[in-house]
């Protein structure tokens, strides 16, 4: 094969080889600590302020370090996990339905099809239920019901009601908590906080994480920020699709310049397809917006009986409509993951069934529900989306069904990391949807949220103190040869992306980046697809590099610049998401090869080749890549094709 | 549809700014705002001219980095609406369209029509939290909180700090930004213990980062996109006296 080397295999040697249930305490309890009065002394750098990053920083500068935080929007309360909108899990039980740590480790493993590890995901589950706590403490208003008490619903996935929502805005009111902490120790002094100012790069000293280049997005200015150790919590990669519901400015580069300064990067081709979002609109859509899965707890999804049947809905009788979810899933019905409700969405609109424009839309209907339920109990419930979606379609979904379609929405690939969730490069540690640690091939519903925030308040602390207490660190200053070549580095490239003064610009290219990885590497792969797109893509990059025009100088804002930066990360990112994807000829979870499905059109695994995380080292720009493989082992829940029928 | 785009051009915070007119000849009534203002950009960047800059990020309404003064309305005519979810079909064919930034002594323009909003980030850093330090929270249902007061709470902390109610003000105010956050941490059981400290230190830094005062002209929440209502300035009125007063 030469799309890729193979290198030696990969483990993690982190966590204790104890029971499931011992092994997060056994690991806090081998931790090393540093001594309360020394913290202060150690200062910690940690890029971006969502979930995971704004929980870590509060955390780590509650804890007594000094911590530099940067985010590149203008208020750390912007990050992107504001837009999350269901819910967030917890084994709390409070149903008393039969759910427990072990059952929502249970279904995590087996929603992420068997290619998640299990320590990580057991110790994600155990952590859920002190999240919760703790962003009660904090004011975050949770729904309740009218005892006082917490509310919880079910989601796609599942069989019991352990997600807790506020509204559809959950993920909202959770940032709002973290952002609040981390306000308080902002003013306190603990959080050196530097807002518009956006990672340039990884600074690796005698092999470790020591610092990164930064840009003031403001002035312009290129500066150095040293410490003795990294924290990336920069969330993931989705708009290398160009259309993605991430928001505009959400990119990869963060974890593409670590990447290249030795990080490994694992399971690329996981890729979250959301089945609730609204189809696009036309040639100029920039970004795509999700109508969290939470409606399909009360909406049915279904489309017209007949091909290029173009009545309206309301004239379509039941007869002539096929509850498709419901008809093939009798036992999830609606509630199937996303990932198969996306791919029977798509394979609905491919028999010619889909609504709206080019036919690229399904039916989420709410009739029954307000005939059941009633409008206001409905309009309580989902209100706020309700008001989304007519705003953006000019629609009524009290009155008209939501046509919804499938888009790009969460990466579960992202930088390797051990159980310390400390990457190849010792001293930066991923967190959140940056790594790809807990999640597998597939990401349950409300779980993105319950991991950003157990990395970043309860995980990543004690194990940074740990590398903190472990390791000796020499002083490190600006002087430093490797700080000097690695900000000459960064400085030559944004002056080469100014130079250039070509005929296309930044959003072309990275519209047609988006395309292609859309059309071979979306829903459903191929290798004659994957083949076409890595013969496609290293042409576009070094056109990009030929032909892109950005305007205006680096010495003062200038946003076209900041994207060609990070489209530039983008176009190498998506070779490597191909050469993944190609590489692993079976399909799991998010991953769907073609060549690799039942008879019923169902993902076929193949756990005697590829039970392993697919951990690439960066082969050089356009180089191979080289694959090190951390064979994965289920010694709790057994390895089983995934049956929601 | 064709429209004309009059917008605030201002290349620095210390350079004077103009009205400039563009046409955009091509718009789309599906389009988004934000949309209308890329597909600009694009042309203006391969005409060798400096694209219009703007903040944005989310573009579903909730990250609140957006936010242009339309026509003298912030955020547009439709109410309970960002700038990025409104859509072109709010205007029509042949519309001469004014683009300005926020203005108020206290959100300076940084270029054209992003300005710098970090006094709202301060206002929340003078106390706008409830000190419960990571590993210290009790179970989450050792205390009940009555739905109502939970909804309450929720209906205040849906704010997006966007700023639209600081820009709609006569007087600069922000005092609807204030109020929603006492609103949302002095209403919860689990904000009382700082309930006097917190009004006191917001409305403090509220007044040293230079917004005006308040006449309850209403123009705020006439402009905010999640609805905060003015009952939330009088709920910070309340909370102020009864924290001056030093009763607990």
């Amino acid at each position: 094969m030469s799309f890729y080397k193979l290198g030696d295999d990969i483990a993690d040697t982190t966590a204790p080889d104890v029971p499931i249930e011992q092994r997060w305490d056994k690991r806090r309890f081998d931790a090393k600590l540093v001594n309360p009065a020394n913290r202060r002394r150690h200062s910690v750098i940690v890029v971006g302020t969502g979930l995971a990053g704004g929980a870590a920083g509060a955390t780590l500068a509650e804890q007594g370090y000094h911590v530099i935080q940067f985010c590149y929007q203008d208020s750390p309360r912007r990050a992107h996990s504001i837009a999350a909108q269901g819910g967030i899990n917890a084994a709390k039980n409070y149903r008393n339905d039969g759910d427990s740590v072990y059952r929502l480790f249970y279904d995590t493993v087996k929603g992420g099809d068997f290619r998640s590890r299990e320590s990580n995901v057991y110790r994600l589950a155990q952590t859920s239920t002190q999240i919760i706590d703790q962003c009660v403490a904090q004011g975050v208003p949770f729904a309740r019901e009218y005892g006082g008490l917490l509310d919880t619903r079910s989601f796609g996935g599942v069989q019991v009601a352990r997600t807790f929502y506020a509204r559809g805005q959950t993920g909202q009111q959770l940032l709002i908590g973290a952002y609040q902490a981390l306000s308080r120790q902002i003013d306190a002094g603990g959080v050196e906080m530097h807002a518009r100012t956006e990672m340039l790069d990884l600074i690796v000293i005698d092999g470790r994480a020591r610092g990164i280049v930064a840009r003031d997005l403001i002035t312009g200015e290129i500066s150095t920020y040293l410490a003795d150790a990294v924290v990336l919590a920069t969330g993931g990669y989705g708009n290398v699709f160009y259309l993605s519901t991430n928001a505009k400015n959400s990119n990869a580069s963060a974890i593409w310049r670590a990447h290249r300064r030795g990080a490994y990067f694992a399971n690329p081709c996981y890729t979250q397809i959301h089945p609730t979002c609204i189809p696009r609109s036309g040639d100029h859509q920039s970004k795509l917006t999700l109508m969290s899965e939470s409606l399909r707890n009360d909406g049915r999804i279904w489309v017209p009986k007949n091909p290029g049947d173009t009545r309206s809905p309301d004239q379509i009788p039941e007869a002539d409509r096929d509850y498709y979810l419901e008809r093939i899933y009798p036992g999830f019905g609606n509630l199937v993951p996303r990932d198969i409700a996306s791919r029977a969405a798509k394979n609905q609109c491919d028999l010619g069934r889909g609504v709206g424009p080019g036919g690229l839309g399904v039916y989420l209907d709410f009739a029954d529900a307000i005939k059941r339920m009633g409008e206001p109990a409905v309009r309580e419930k989902y209100g706020n989306l309700f008001e989304m979606y007519d705003r953006i379609t000019g629609e009524d979904p009290y009155k008209v069904p939501m046509r919804i379609y499938p888009a790009i929405h969460y990466t579960m690939g992202g930088l390797w990391v051990d159980y310390d969730l400390q990457s190849t490069i010792p001293g930066c540690f991923v967190v959140g949807e940056a790594n790809f640690s807990d999640h597998g091939a597939n990401r349950l519903g409300a779980s993105a949220l319950m991991q950003g925030l157990a990395d970043g308040y309860f995980v990543l602390p004690p194990m940074l103190g740990n590398y903190i207490a472990s390791t000796k660190l020499d002083k490190v200053d600006a002087s430093h040869p490797e700080v000097t070549a690695t900000v000459a580095e960064a400085t030559g490239r944004l002056d080469r992306l100014l130079s250039i003064n070509g005929e296309r610009t930044v959003d072309s290219f990275h519209r047609e980046l988006g395309e292609i990885l859309w059309n071979e590497c979306g829903m459903a792969r191929t290798e004659d697809g994957l083949r076409k797109a890595l013969g496609r893509l290293p042409e576009l990059r070094e056109e990009f590099w030929r032909s892109v025009k950005v305007p205006g100088s680096g010495a003062n804002i200038n946003q076209s610049l900041e994207r060609a930066n990070r489209v530039s990360d983008f176009l190498e990112l998506g070779e490597l998401l191909c050469v993944d994807a190609l590489h692993r000829e079976e399909s799991c979870g998010g991953h769907f090869r073609v060549e690799s499905q039942t008879p019923d059109g169902e993902a076929r695994r193949d756990d005697d080749r590829f039970a392993y995380a697919a951990a690439w080292e960066f082969g050089g720009t356009g180089g191979a890549p080289i694959l090190h493989r951390e064979p994965l082992e289920f010694d709790y829940v057994h390895l089983a094709q995934r049956n929601y029928a | 549809m064709k429209l004309t785009l009059r917008i605030w051009r201002q290349a620095g915070p210390a350079e004077p700014g103009r009205m400039v007119a563009y046409e955009v000849p091509d718009a789309n009534p599906d389009m988004s705002f934000l949309e209308l203002l890329d597909v600009l950009n694009e042309r203006l960047t391969l005409e060798g001219e400096d694209p219009v800059t703007f903040d944005h990020d989310c573009r579903e309404g909730i990250c609140g980095s957006c936010g242009v003064v339309i026509n003298g309305q912030a955020h547009g005519p439709r109410a309970l609406t960002t700038t990025c979810q409104l859509h072109v079909r709010s205007f029509s064919d042949g519309d001469v369209i004014d683009i300005e930034p926020w203005r108020s002594v206290a959100f300076g323009v940084l270029k054209d029509l992003m300005v710098d909003r970090s006094g709202l980030d301060r206002i929340i850093q003078a106390g706008g939290y409830i000190s419960a330090p990571t590993g210290s929270a009790p179970e989450a249902h050792s205390t009940p909180v009555p739905k109502p007061i939970a909804d309450t709470a929720f209906d205040n902390a849906t704010c997006i700090g966007c700023g639209a109610c600081v820009a709609a003000c006569p007087n600069g105010s922000a005092m609807l930004f204030t109020s929603a956050k006492v609103a949302h941490l002095n209403s919860l059981p689990q904000g009382a213990p700082e309930r006097a400290s917190r009004v006191l230190n917001l409305v403090e830094a509220m007044d040293a980062e230079g917004f005006g005062g308040c006449t309850n002209t209403g123009e705020c929440t006439n402009a905010c996109p999640k609805g905060i209502p003015m009952d939330s300035i009088a709920t910070l009125n309340r909370e102020y006296l009864r924290a001056s007063l030093g009763r607990k």
